[in-house]
C-alpha cells in the first residue's frame, strides 16, 4: 500500500510539464539511437549523458531514462524492416519478424513488437515498484562485506552464465577493473597508474571507454562488412494496429512468460539477448505453431521482445536499490547519479524518495509515451535508415567525438575514445565480452572501496566474507558461479560416464 | 577477367589470422597486466599501520589477468586445432582503413580548426572519397549538421565544445 502511496507522489513530481516535454524528446531521441547503426542504448546515454548537467537531477534521469526506452523500442525497427539487429537483445526479433516485413505484414509485425515491449515493460515496472522498496528496505542493513559480496556475486555470474571463455570474460574484467584503478586513489590520495602524466589523473572515465567501445567499435565493424541497407517499407495505419491488437490476446501465455523470463534474467546480470534468446526457445518449445517458428509467426517476435524488455527495464531494479546495475546501459544511467552527487543504493529510497519515486513514476508514463511515438513515427524512422552509410557513418564520428569531449571537457578524451575504438573492434572479433569490461570499470571504485571497509574491519581475515549466514550463502553462491565452467564439465562427464555403463550394462 | 578474379584473390586474402591475434592480444594483457602489478607493488600492495594499501586491491586484478591471459595465450599455442581462419581479410582490413584513417585526422583537425569546422571537413571529405557524392549533395549535410551541433550544445545546452580560429574571429 505504501508502494502505491509513493507512486502517487511519483507521479506529482512528473506533474511539472517540462519533465513530460523531456520525456518526449528523450523517448524520440532514444529510437533514433536505437535505428542509427553504431548508436546503441549504452552509447546514445553516455553521448547524451551531458545534455542533461543543466537539469534538475529528476529532469535529468527522466530524459535519460527515455532515451532508454526509446532504444530498447528502436531496435525492433531495424530487425524487422531491414533483417538489422540494431542491439544484440534484438537478434531473436529478425527471426520472425524479418520474415513477416518480407510478405508485407511489417506493421503487423511492428505493432506485435511494440505492443510486446511495452507489455513486458509494463510487468517489470509493476515489479519494480512492489520490490525495490522490499530489497532496499533489506539491503538498508547490509555492511561493506554484504555489499562487495553481491558485488563478487554480479562479476561472478558473468563469468559462469556467459558464452565466451571464462579466461576471455576474466580477462576483459580486469582490464576493467585495472582502467578503475588509474588516478588517484581516494582513500590514501595516492599516484596509482598515471607514470608521470597529468592527463590520466583524471583516470579513464568509463563514459568515454563506452563511446568508443559501442560507438566507434560498431562502425568500424559494419564498415568491415561493406553494409548496404535494404529495407522493407513499413505501413502503418490504425486498421493495422487495431487488427494486430485483436490478436494479440491469443498469445498471452507466451507474452506472460517472455515477462517472467526477461523480469528474471533482468535482475540477475543475465542481461536482454540471453532472456530474448531463452524467451524464443521456450515459445518455439511450447507453441502450438512452434514448427513454424522463423518463418513469420506473430508469436516469434512476441517472445523475444517481451522478454527483452523485461529485461531491460528490470535491470534497473538492482541499480536503484543496490547501486548494481544490470545492463551496459544501465550502468551508464547509474554514472549519471553519480555525477549528480546521488548514491544509488538502499540509501537512495531514504533520502531520495522524490527523486526514485519520481523515476519509477516516469518508467509507466514512458513507456506508455514510447508505445505512441514509434506507431505514429515509424515511417519516419525507417527512412533515416534508407541514409547511406557513407553519410551517416560521418555524422555518427563526429557525435561520438561530441560526446566523448563533453564528459570533462578534454581534448584527449576523443584520442582515448579512438583507442577504445579500436578496442571494440578486436574485442568483438575476438570474442572478449564488452559489458563485464564497461560494468568493471563503472563499479570498480565502488568494489575496490568495499573489498577494503571489509578487510579493514576485519584486519585483513578473509574470513569475514563468512561471517553470517547472509554474507556467506551470496559469496558461496558467486563462487558457485565463477567456478560453474568447471562444475557443469564434471557434470557432464560424470553423466557420460554413467549413460556409458547404462549402455554396456543394456548390451 | 582475369585480372577481376586476381584482385578478388587478394582481397580475400587474411591480413592476419584468428591465431595470430588471439595470441597477440594474450600478449598485450599480459604486458598490461604486468604494468598494472608493478605500479600496485610500487604504491605498496600490502597491509600499512592504518589498513590496506593503495595497491592491495590493483594488485590481484593484474594477477587474475595476468593468469587468465597466460591461459589464453597457452590454449591458443598448444592448440592441436589452431583456428588458422581470417581475423579480417585484405578487402576488409582496406575499408575498416578507409574509415578510420580519416577518423585519426579528424582528431587531429579538431585540435587545430575546433569541432565545428573539422567535422565539416571530415563530413564534406567522407562523402566525396566513400560515396562520391557530387558537391551540390556535400555541401548541404556539411554546413548544417555542425550548425545543428552548435546551436544545440553552444545555445541551447550551454555546453562549450572546442572552437578554433574561425569561431573566435566570429566572436565565440
Amino acid at each position: 500500500m505504501e508502494a502505491l502511496m509513493n507512486l502517487m507522489h511519483g507521479f506529482g513530481v512528473l506533474a511539472d510539464p517540462m519533465n513530460i516535454v523531456y520525456m518526449f524528446v528523450g523517448i524520440t531521441l532514444g529510437v533514433l539511437i536505437g535505428v542509427l547503426p553504431g548508436l546503441g542504448g549504452a552509447n546514445g546515454v553516455a553521448i547524451l549523458l551531458p545534455l542533461t548537467f543543466s537539469m534538475s537531477p529528476t529532469s535529468a534521469i527522466i530524459m535519460l531514462s527515455c532515451i532508454y526506452w526509446g532504444a530498447l523500442f528502436g531496435g525492433a525497427i531495424t530487425s524487422v524492416l531491414f533483417n538489422i539487429p540494431g542491439e544484440p537483445w534484438s537478434v531473436a526479433t529478425t527471426f520472425d519478424g524479418h520474415p513477416m516485413a518480407q510478405q508485407g505484414r511489417a506493421g503487423e509485425a511492428l505493432t506485435a513488437a511494440f505492443t510486446s515491449s511495452f507489455f513486458g515493460a509494463f510487468l517489470a515496472v509493476i515489479l519494480i515498484t512492489f520490490l525495490a522498496p522490499v530489497i532496499a528496505g533489506f539491503a538498508l542493513r547490509f555492511g561493506p562485506a554484504e555489499f562487495f559480496a553481491v558485488q563478487l556475486l554480479t562479476f561472478c555470474s558473468f563469468v559462469g552464465m556467459g558464452k565466451e571463455s571464462p579466461f576471455k570474460v576474466l580477462t576483459a574484467m580486469m582490464l576493467g577493473f585495472a582502467l578503475a584503478a588509474v588516478g588517484l586513489d581516494t582513500v590514501t590520495g595516492q599516484l596509482r597508474m598515471t607514470f608521470g602524466t597529468i592527463e590520466l589523473l583524471r583516470g579513464f572515465d568509463f563514459l568515454i571507454a563506452v563511446i568508443g567501445l559501442f560507438g566507434i567499435g560498431e562502425i568500424l565493424l559494419t564498415m568491415e562488412e561493406g553494409l548496404a541497407f535494404k529495407g522493407k517499407s513499413a505501413r502503418i495505419n490504425p486498421a493495422v494496429v487495431l487488427h494486430t491488437w485483436k490478436q494479440l490476446p491469443k498469445y498471452w501465455i507466451t507474452a506472460l512468460r517472455g515477462s517472467i523470463v526477461g523480469c528474471w534474467m533482468g535482475i540477475t546480470p543475465g542481461g536482454a539477448t540471453p532472456a530474448s534468446f531463452m524467451s524464443y526457445g521456450l515459445a518455439k518449445r511450447f507453441s502450438r505453431n512452434g514448427a513454424r517458428f522463423g518463418t513469420g509467426e506473430i508469436e516469434g517476435v512476441v517472445a523475444p521482445e517481451t522478454a527483452a524488455h523485461a529485461a531491460g527495464t528490470s535491470a534497473l531494479l538492482p541499480m536503484l536499490t543496490l547501486g548494481i546495475p544490470g545492463s551496459p546501459t544501465a550502468a551508464v544511467l547509474l554514472g549519471g547519479l553519480l555525477i549528480w552527487g546521488l548514491q544509488p543504493g538502499p540509501l537512495l529510497f531514504v533520502e531520495q524518495k522524490e527523486f526514485v519515486w519520481g523515476l519509477i513514476a516516469s518508467m509507466y508514463l514512458g513507456n506508455v509515451v514510447g508505445l505512441i511515438v514509434v506507431l505514429t513515427t515509424v515511417p519516419l524512422f525507417a527512412s533515416i535508415l534508407r541514409i547511406p552509410f557513407s553519410i551517416i557513418a560521418p555524422i555518427i564520428i563526429v557525435i561520438c567525438a561530441v560526446g566523448a569531449y563533453t564528459v570533462h571537457n578534454a581534448f584527449m578524451d576523443i584520442a582515448v575514445m579512438l583507442v577504445f575504438g579500436v578496442l571494440g573492434y578486436v574485442f568483438k572479433k575476438l570474442s572478449y565480452p564488452l559489458a563485464p569490461l564497461v560494468l568493471a570499470l563503472v563499479l570498480g571504485d565502488m568494489a575496490e572501496s568495499s573489498f577494503r571497509q571489509a578487510m579493514l574491519l576485519s584486519q585483513g581475515d578473509l574470513a569475514i566474507f563468512w561471517s553470517n549466514p547472509l554474507v556467506g550463502s551470496i559469496v558461496t553462491l558467486a563462487l558457485a558461479m565463477l567456478f560453474w565452467p568447471v562444475i557443469s564439465l564434471a557434470i557432464a562427464r560424470l553423466r557420460a560416464r554413467q549413460g556409458g555403463k547404462a549402455a554396456v550394462s543394456l548390451k | 577477367m582475369s585480372h577481376q578474379t586476381n584482385q578478388r584473390d587478394r582481397d580475400g586474402d587474411a591480413v592476419a589470422t584468428h591465431r595470430t591475434m588471439e595470441i597477440a592480444v594474450a600478449l598485450l594483457f599480459a604486458l598490461v597486466a604486468a604494468v598494472v602489478m608493478y605500479d600496485s607493488n610500487r604504491v605498496g600492495n600490502g597491509w600499512a599501520s592504518d589498513g590496506p594499501e593503495a595497491g592491495y586491491f590493483p594488485f590481484y586484478v593484474g594477477l587474475i589477468m595476468f593468469v587468465s591471459s597466460c591461459v589464453i595465450l597457452a590454449s591458443n599455442l598448444l592448440s592441436r586445432t589452431p583456428n588458422t581462419t581470417a581475423f579480417v581479410e585484405r578487402g576488409q582490413f582496406i575499408l575498416v582503413l578507409k574509415v578510420l584513417i580519416p577518423t585519426v585526422a579528424f582528431v587531429g583537425l579538431i585540435w587545430v580548426l575546433g569541432i565545428y569546422l573539422a567535422a565539416a571537413v571530415f563530413i564534406a571529405f567522407f562523402m566525396y572519397w566513400l560515396g562520391r557524392y557530387p558537391i551540390t549533395r556535400i555541401l548541404p549535410v556539411a554546413v548544417l549538421i555542425p550548425l545543428a551541433l552548435f546551436v544545440m550544445f553552444e545555445i541551447w545546452f550551454l555546453v562549450p565544445l572546442p572552437k578554433g580560429p574561425v569561431e573566435t574571429m566570429l566572436g565565440y
